[in-house]
């Protein structure tokens, strides 16, 4: 979508970023694992980047499933 | 049959040490991860890290259907069950708290146990029967006010015996009592359900029958207990490497340093081979190689059988002993005449051997598998007739 924003979940480590990856693939979620940004975080692992408009849908597919530590917009 | 002429082949009954054969599909997993992956997980970020990631959180996935565990992050992987052991026992109990044993562990726990005595842990050891079986109602006397925990194993690597692990998990949740479970020798063989059998710690092996390579084990942690359960080592994780203080949150907590990457790719492939041909179809199977077993043993003089007369109570384990053949003659020959591959002796586990009264000669110990066939068991009979000296051709 034109002008579309993006937002990451940061997760605890990088088994809660994959098995987030996982539930989103099964939900059928467009989503990518990128780096966590310096300017978010200095933690070396990665993040779940999605389009704004679906963070109700991916934080209804998340819980009681697999924790996030918080989410950012980009 | 010329039993002496066998020296082309091996039979493998030393399933209750280690499995062997493996599925197929467990070497592949692991050339698979060694030439297309490589990377270590949870570190880097880049491709072939995350892929192997994605390896072992697979491998999480697989063992957490298998155990009926709704979040697979709540396994953390160990070298084996004895360090899973290790990381339950030493990680809860302090100097003052009272904890609960059988008389039929293996020294995987009992020797935590008593180092933790030595520091001022109270420790109860309830006595089992001459067969190995645990009465509840021992358990629920031995109970007092400051029990933190009852570690039992779920089924003997001496006798087989299989502990009534859902009625004593009812015992220590009504009691408010941690119940930690040593799953070594039935993980993979019988089912296990840890919200059922109200299971908070439990520690299995990866290499026996989850069908994974050797150096591979496991500890799931029940929502909560993490807080009351201190790491065994502190290192690096790949998460929050920006603070200097061990993560405080499953799994990391207890997984410090790269971990056996190639053997979590194979134990994957071991555990989802086991899902595949079902709990309840190996059980069966194993099930029935006990019973003919134990079938043929019966009638055979001179020889000592130990632990639960039949099958049905006891996992694919049977221990016994030939009059006038001590343990490790018999095993020597069993081996080089035979080509038989069992355990003698006492097994890592004094305490059980005591409790059968087998201390400290021990005993023969077979260990059947998934992987063996009738014959293999007719041919063990024929083999163990002639070293009671009932074989007429010699
Ligand atoms: C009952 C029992 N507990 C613990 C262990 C230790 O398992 P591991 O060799 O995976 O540390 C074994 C087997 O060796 C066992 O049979």
């Amino acid at each position: 979508m034109e002008g579309q924003r993006y937002i990451v979940f940061l997760f605890p480590s990088v088994s809660y970023a994959l098995k987030a990856e996982k539930i989103l693939k099964a939900a059928g979620i467009a989503h990518k694992l990128i780096p966590v940004p310096r300017h978010i975080s200095s933690d070396c692992g990665v993040c779940v980047r999605i389009t704004e408009d679906k963070q109700q849908d991916v934080e209804r597919e998340f819980l009681g499933k697999v924790g996030w530590d918080k989410v950012v917009l980009l | 049959m010329p039993l002496d002429k066998l020296n082309n082949r091996i039979i493998y009954f030393d399933n209750a040490a280690t499995s062997w054969p493996k599925p197929a599909g467990m070497m592949a997993a692991m050339i698979n991860y060694n030439e297309m992956i490589g990377g270590s997980p949870g570190r880097s970020g880049h491709q072939r890290s995350l892929d192997a990631g994605r390896i072992i959180l697979e491998t999480r996935e697989a063992l957490a259907e298998l155990f009926g565990c709704d979040d697979s992050l709540r396994i953390a992987f160990t070298k084996n069950a004895t360090e899973a052991l290790n990381i339950a026992l030493s990680g809860i109990l302090n100097p003052g708290d009272h904890v609960i044993t059988s008389s039929m562990e293996h020294n995987s726990v009992m020797r935590p146990l008593r180092y933790l005595e030595s520091q001022g842990v109270q420790l109860s050891v309830v006595s089992c029967s001459g067969d190995g079986r645990l009465n509840p109602a021992d358990v629920l006397a031995a109970i007092q006010p400051q029990t933190r925990m009852l570690v039992v194993t779920h089924a003997s690597n001496v006798t087989g015996t299989i502990h009534p692990i859902a009625e004593l998990g009812e015992i220590a949740r009504n009691h408010g009592i941690l119940f930690c479970v040593d799953a070594a020798q039935t993980a993979g063989a019988l089912p296990i359900q840890v919200d059922e059998m109200a299971i908070d710690l439990l520690a299995f092996s990866g290499h026996k029958s989850l069908f994974g390579p050797q150096g591979t084990g496991g500890l799931y942690v029940r929502k909560g207990t993490e807080n009351q359960l201190r790491p065994l080592m502190m290192g690096g994780t790949g998460s929050r490497s920006e603070f200097e203080g061990q993560p405080d949150f499953m799994p990391d907590k207890y997984e410090s340093g790269t971990p056996n990457t190639i053997g979590l790719a194979g134990l994957g492939a071991g555990v989802r081979f086991v899902l595949a041909e079902g709990v309840e179809a190996i059980r069966s199977k194993e099930e029935g190689l006990t019973a003919r077993f134990l079938g043929g043993l019966a009638a055979l003089p001179g020889v000592t059988v130990y632990g639960p007369p039949d099958a049905a109570n006891r996992t694919a384990v049977v221990s016994f002993n030939v009059a006038g053949v001590s343990p490790s003659e018999a095993a020597l020959e069993l081996d080089e005449r035979f080509g038989i591959l069992c355990r003698p002796g006492l097994q890592c586990a004094p305490a059980a051997h005591r409790t059968i009264g087998t201390f400290s000669q021990g005993t023969i110990r077979f260990g059947f598998g998934y992987f063996n066939k009738d014959e293999e068991i007719s041919l063990a009979l024929a083999a163990i007739q002639s070293l009671a000296g009932g074989d007429t051709e010699k």
